[in-house]
């Protein structure tokens, strides 16, 4: 900089917030939010581990954490099966997989998602297993008993809350991840799909083997995002009495009074998943940018 | 009688109000080369996209190799994979290497085992020139480079006939050559050519015929030499005099 005079503006010219020595500019750059962040886990792990009442919530809600962290994977696993083939219906030119698609998306996003998991648990999948009996009754009219045997046993007992609670985190999920992989597959160009057809690709070998691998690679970032947000929504499982992080929480603060020992452990646990998992993804996100083309 | 690999009869393609195609006729001779010339919005594009139902036409018909190309998608496939094409824009495939993008459909289309299909693409890698990038990504590739692999990616499949839509439009002037060589190349083992493009010094050197388009019709239909002494219609001696004065 320094061979170039006119480059390298005099002091005065400088506005006043660059004027100030470099220590200055790297310290308003630092970010303290995150040094803030790490001081409340550490303060509250210091607690945790210092003060009987702490040390006995804690003890308590980790019981929970296997219950949330499966929760959150097997309803978002499920969730991307969904979301990737409702995204595809959505594009589709077929009126009826396009309606089908679209009117899933549309209904789970038109209603709330605490609404939506009482609803799914308690109304939709009883409605399945009615209907799941029926079939069996009809079956074994047929003579069918081997197979209507086993579908009219199926009860509502059978289909646990935990389960439940994972289909309906699933297919509320599922329809926004639809829309991410929509918007994933429409950002490639029509020049992809067209030199693959002109290869003599089908429709669906065009979008396994081209638009796919670059659509889920552009919208990784985004479906990151969706997982750290599925790991905070799955505590709404504990209106179902699934046993989460949240759910013993609540259940400890109930009874025992003490407030504030259990949802502050509860919040610096999630805190910690959250963060944790968006350093991870940031992570993943630059490997795959070096690697990836 | 004349074996024509490619039959064209009263094709119409309307995209909306706009006609594009208003009534082609043509017929293209197996190893022969046309080269397609004409204004931009005269068509062009939209007839070699026709040819292998890239676009299907409003009404018309297609004929490949003695079959009449319907909207059935096994049968368009089929066909498809007999015609390749090279686009303006190249359009490789970004997340696969070299070697993927000329392996890809050998695999999934002509269901070729990976060994045979790697070396039927390093064949081709060596015809249009860069063995050597076989493990590049095509970011890591001039335009011309990237052009070639197209080319390449395309003869892998054993085409019959091979489209160009502008193949050197996109790139860079020192660029062009390289391509155009290829292409040349191609033309001499008697490869069926299509090709949508202004490089009149391929053209001399190649075509067996030029095919000038003016909305949506074929305007004249001739020879190289009779294009450049005794062009026939007004609309051709006007359309050369613009594009002859930025080329030669």
């Amino acid at each position: 900089m320094a061979d170039h005079p006119s480059l390298s503006p005099t002091e005065e010219s400088l506005p006043i917030e660059l004027r100030k020595d470099p220590m200055a500019k790297r310290l308003s750059r630092f970010p303290w939010w995150f040094l803030t962040m790490i001081l409340i886990a550490l303060w509250t792990a210091y607690i945790i581990y210092s003060r009987e009442n702490y040390s006995k919530a804690f003890e308590r809600i980790i019981r929970g954490l296997g219950t949330t962290i499966i929760t959150a994977l097997v309803a978002y696993g499920v969730a991307l099966v969904f979301g990737l083939l409702a995204g595809l219906g959505r594009i589709s030119r077929n009126v009826v997989l396009n309606n089908l698609a679209t009117l899933y998306v549309e209904l789970i996003r038109g209603i709330p998602m605490l609404v939506l998991i009482f609803f799914i648990a308690l109304v939709g999948v009883p409605t399945v297993v009615d209907a799941v009996n029926g079939l069996g009754g009809w079956l074994n009219d047929l003579g069918l008993t081997a197979v209507g045997g086993i579908l009219s046993r199926v009860n509502n007992q059978a289909v646990s809350m935990s389960v439940r609670a994972v289909i309906a985190l699933a297919v509320t999920y599922g329809a926004f991840l639809a829309e991410i992989f929509r918007a994933g597959i429409q950002s490639i160009g029509r020049g992809q799909t067209e030199a693959a057809r002109s290869l003599g690709m089908s429709t669906g070998q065009a979008m396994r083997y081209v638009i796919l691998p670059q659509a889920v690679r552009n919208v990784l970032p985004a479906l990151g995002n969706d997982f750290v947000a599925m790991v905070k929504d799955s505590s709404l499982v504990s209106v179902l009495a699934v046993r989460d992080i949240t759910q013993v929480a609540r259940l400890y603060a109930g009874s025992t009074f003490r407030f504030r020992e259990a949802y502050v452990t509860l919040s610096v646990l999630y805190l910690t998943m959250t963060v944790a998992l968006s350093l991870l993804i940031q992570l993943v996100e630059r490997r795959l940018r070096r690697h990836a083309r | 009688m004349p074996d024509n690999i490619i039959e064209i009869r009263d094709l119409h393609k309307h995209f909306g109000d706009v006609r594009a195609l208003n009534g082609i006729s043509l017929t293209v001779e197996r190893g022969s080369v046309v080269v397609v010339i004409g204004p931009s919005g005269s068509g062009k594009s939209t007839l070699l996209r026709c040819i292998n139902h890239l676009e299907t036409p409003t009404s018309g018909e297609v004929w490949i190799d003695g079959k009449r190309l319907t909207t059935n998608a096994k049968q368009l496939n089929a066909v498809r994979a007999e015609i390749g094409m090279v686009f303006q824009l190249f359009n490789l495939f970004p997340h696969l290497t070299v070697m993927e993008n000329v392996t890809l459909a050998q695999r999934v289309v002509r269901k070729r085992p990976q060994e045979e299909a790697q070396e039927i693409a390093m064949q081709q890698l060596e015809h249009v020139g860069i063995p050597e990038k076989a493990n590049a990504y095509p970011e890591q590739l001039s335009g011309g480079q990237q052009q070639r692999v197209a080319i390449a990616r395309a003869l892998a499949m054993n085409p019959k006939i091979m489209l160009f839509d502008e193949p050197t439009s996109a790139l860079d002037p020192e660029m062009i050559r390289e391509v155009l060589d290829v292409m040349l190349t191609l033309a001499k083992e008697g490869m069926t050519m299509v090709v949508v493009s202004h490089e009149m010094g391929f053209t001399r050197a190649a075509a067996d015929s030029v095919i000038l388009m003016d909305e949506g019709l074929i305007v004249e239909d001739t020879t190289p030499e009779e294009l450049f002494t005794a062009p026939k219609h007004e609309r051709t001696k006007l359309f050369l005099s613009q594009i002859l004065h930025h080329t030669d």
